[in-house]
């Protein structure tokens, strides 16, 4: 009996499962297939199983060259990878010190500063498309990767701070108090004792950084108007026009700009577990 | 090697009094133990004494020099800590080494430094460990070697043996004594266990609610201590206490079986007799009656706990002889000069008995 009703809630759980697998992967599903398909339009069928595979999607897309001959996808991937690094980085080295501060120290306007962060937090992104857009174009940033970068990296701070604030709380205090006693200013303590402590969470907060920055499209379409200054989501949506949607490659493209930020993941993923603190205190 | 100085040591934490103004003098080479129940304040005087909390008061010297406002790094100590805190992303030889890098040593210093401390604490064969590869004893003693590696002025020791289990705490409890007598450093140490506190210690300093009760060496203190607070703090079982009326004479007290000669006060007058479970020998009539109702066999020895006249109670008895049951009334004499003597309005320790 109680073996019966254990294999029921087993079989029912996996069901619950698999139906939400099902609704995660179909939508992906769907543009794998339309990736491969040759031809341009989808056809209405229920199971995302291309008619015949090919890779002329994929093709067209990396092989993209404009009017005047340039490898045009070639600049949009250099835009893409280099706002995002720059964002990751621009937003991590100015996060990690100030995260340091709120953790460690207390100081006038500490919490009150937090709220501010948080607050900014509760906005939509979009809301703020306007000004911004005023602001670059009287700073001339507009169509610019610069301008990108410094729209990017601070959106993404609040965050980076709030993410390594508590990474920083969970390294205990008596580490830099060792650090110090045993000979290190408070800027050693910090550099050769905490930040290394930190690593992993840098290094996630740094890729969280990076794929908001990689993924971003509404901005990027706002503030950018030149081809050669798009980066591949805006870049992407230029397939799917008012008058001529080439769905195909529009999913190849997405394609292209998912994976590797998948491998990157994969390959990270085994540092972002396990803390790096493990063992210097008792647990 | 130096001494600590302290002087009118307070610290507040918003409007708690830590600290109530301390005053302490370690001489060189000594071994100090602060001991207190938690919450004491012996942690944040350690702290003090390390740089890491600065007082709001007082001074501290280490021989002639005043660090009260110096950085840690500038004041020459080296501290062990209750959680070890070694640098989780540095190799056993990079732990030990990190003082005297950081303090611009040579490299091939180090090295010999590193493997005369690993030799000495045996801890060779670890030295290209992470901490995490490593049990909760060699944690300690990597961070036992981290501060003599630096050969500082003074050791400062926070629990270091509370997160070890029993065995390894009294095996570890050795080798400090060993360390201490080889290296002759100057070594302050908290801790809120007796016998640490009892077996360590060239100098115990009982400290309570922020100020010193009563300093010495551990067997004065323990043989004299210098409130109830004192005496029901050292010693385990903990000592048993029982109010005794004034007779009518004015100098003899009596209390549950226990007459005693006093210093003479009012007939009726209170007094608080204080009596330690390894000091009471087992009567055939007479003395104190103890109503038993736990009995702790520990082979060589045993407790008797229970009552008397309605307040807790505990007896040690030999092990070897027939022990009690519970229920059985056990009757036991005490010394006189093992009956301890105190005021019970102020728990301080009345004077040295007439005669």
């Amino acid at each position: 009996m109680n073996q019966r009703s254990r294999w029921w809630s087993e079989l029912l759980v996996h069901a619950a499962l698999l139906v939400a697998v099902a609704f995660a992967l179909y939508p992906v599903l769907w543009v794998v297939s339309l990736a491969l398909s040759p031809g341009g339009t989808p056809s209405p069928r229920a199971i995302p199983l291309p008619t015949a595979v090919s890779l002329d999607n994929f093709r067209a897309v990396l092989g993209t060259h404009d009017t005047a001959g340039r490898w045009i996808f070639g600049r949009q991937l250099f835009n893409s990878v280099a706002v995002a690094l720059c964002t990751a980085a621009a937003s991590v080295a100015l996060a990690t010190p100030s995260a340091y501060a709120l953790a460690r120290m207390r100081f006038v306007g500490e919490r009150g500063g937090m709220r501010v962060l948080l607050a900014t937090q509760m906005f939509p992104g979009v809301a703020t498309a306007v000004p911004l857009y005023v602001i670059l174009d009287g700073l001339k940033l507009l169509d610019t990767r610069a301008g990108l970068v410094l729209v990017y990296a601070t959106t993404a701070l609040p965050f980076a701070m709030f993410q390594l604030r508590g990474a920083f709380e969970a390294i205990p205090r008596e580490l830099e108090e060792a650090a110090m006693v045993d000979g290190a200013t408070r800027w050693q303590a910090f550099v050769k004792v905490i930040l290394p402590a930190a690593r992993p969470a840098i290094a996630v907060t740094m890729l969280f950084a990076f794929m908001s920055a990689w993924n971003e499209f509404i901005l990027a379409a706002t503030f950018l108007s030149h081809e050669e200054a798009f980066t591949l989501p805006v870049a992407l949506q230029r397939y799917v026009g008012e008058h001529d949607a080439q769905w195909g490659r529009f999913a190849a493209g997405a394609m292209i700009v998912s994976v590797p930020v998948m491998a990157v993941f994969y390959a990270v993923q085994r540092h972002l577990v396990g803390g790096l603190t493990a063992g210097s205190v008792k647990g | 090697m130096a001494a600590v100085t302290l002087r009118g040591i307070r610290k507040k934490l918003g409007t708690a009094p830590i600290l109530r103004g301390i005053d302490l003098a370690i001489a060189h080479g000594e071994f100090t133990v602060l001991v207190g129940p938690s919450g004491c304040g012996k942690s944040t005087l350690l702290r003090t004494v390390a740089g890491l909390e600065e007082p709001d008061e007082g001074t501290i010297h280490l021989d002639d020099r005043d660090v009260t406002r110096a950085a840690p790094r500038d004041r020459d100590i080296a501290m062990v800590f209750q959680s070890y805190a070694l640098y989780p992303h540095l190799t056993v030889r990079e732990n030990l080494g990190f003082g005297l890098a950081i303090r611009g040593t040579a490299k091939t210093d180090i090295d010999v430094r590193v493997a005369e401390v690993s030799r000495m604490l045996n801890i060779e064969a670890l030295l290209d460990r992470y901490p995490r590869e490593m049990s909760g004893g060699q944690r300690q003693r990597v961070a036992m070697g981290r501060a003599i590696a630096r050969r500082p002025a003074v050791f400062l020791f926070d629990e270091p043996l509370s997160n070890l289990d029993a065995a390894l705490r009294s095996q570890v409890r050795v080798e400090i004594k060993r360390l201490h007598a080889g290296l002759g450093a100057t070594m302050l140490y908290v801790t809120h266990d007796q016998v640490e506190a009892m077996t360590l210690a060239d100098r115990l300093v009982v400290l309570r609610a922020g100020a010193v009760e009563q300093q010495g060496p551990p067997l004065e203190v323990y043989e004299r201590p210098a409130s109830r607070f004192v005496a029901a703090f050292l010693g385990s079982p903990a000592m048993n206490f029982v109010t005794a009326v004034m007779g009518a004479d004015g100098a003899t007290a009596t209390a549950e079986g226990l007459r005693l000669a006093v210093r003479p006060a009012l007939p009726g007058s209170k007094v608080l007799l204080g009596v330690r479970p390894h000091d009471v020998v087992p009567a055939d009539d007479g003395g104190i009656a103890l109503r038993v109702d736990v009995v702790e066999p520990m082979g060589f020895e045993a407790y008797a706990h229970g009552t008397v006249g309605g307040e807790p109670f505990v007896a040690r008895l030999d092990g070897s002889v027939a022990l009690p049951k519970p229920g059985d009334l056990l009757r036991l004499t005490v010394p006189k000069r093992a009956v301890h003597r105190f005021d019970p309005e102020t728990e301080r320790a009345l004077s040295e008995e007439p005669g």
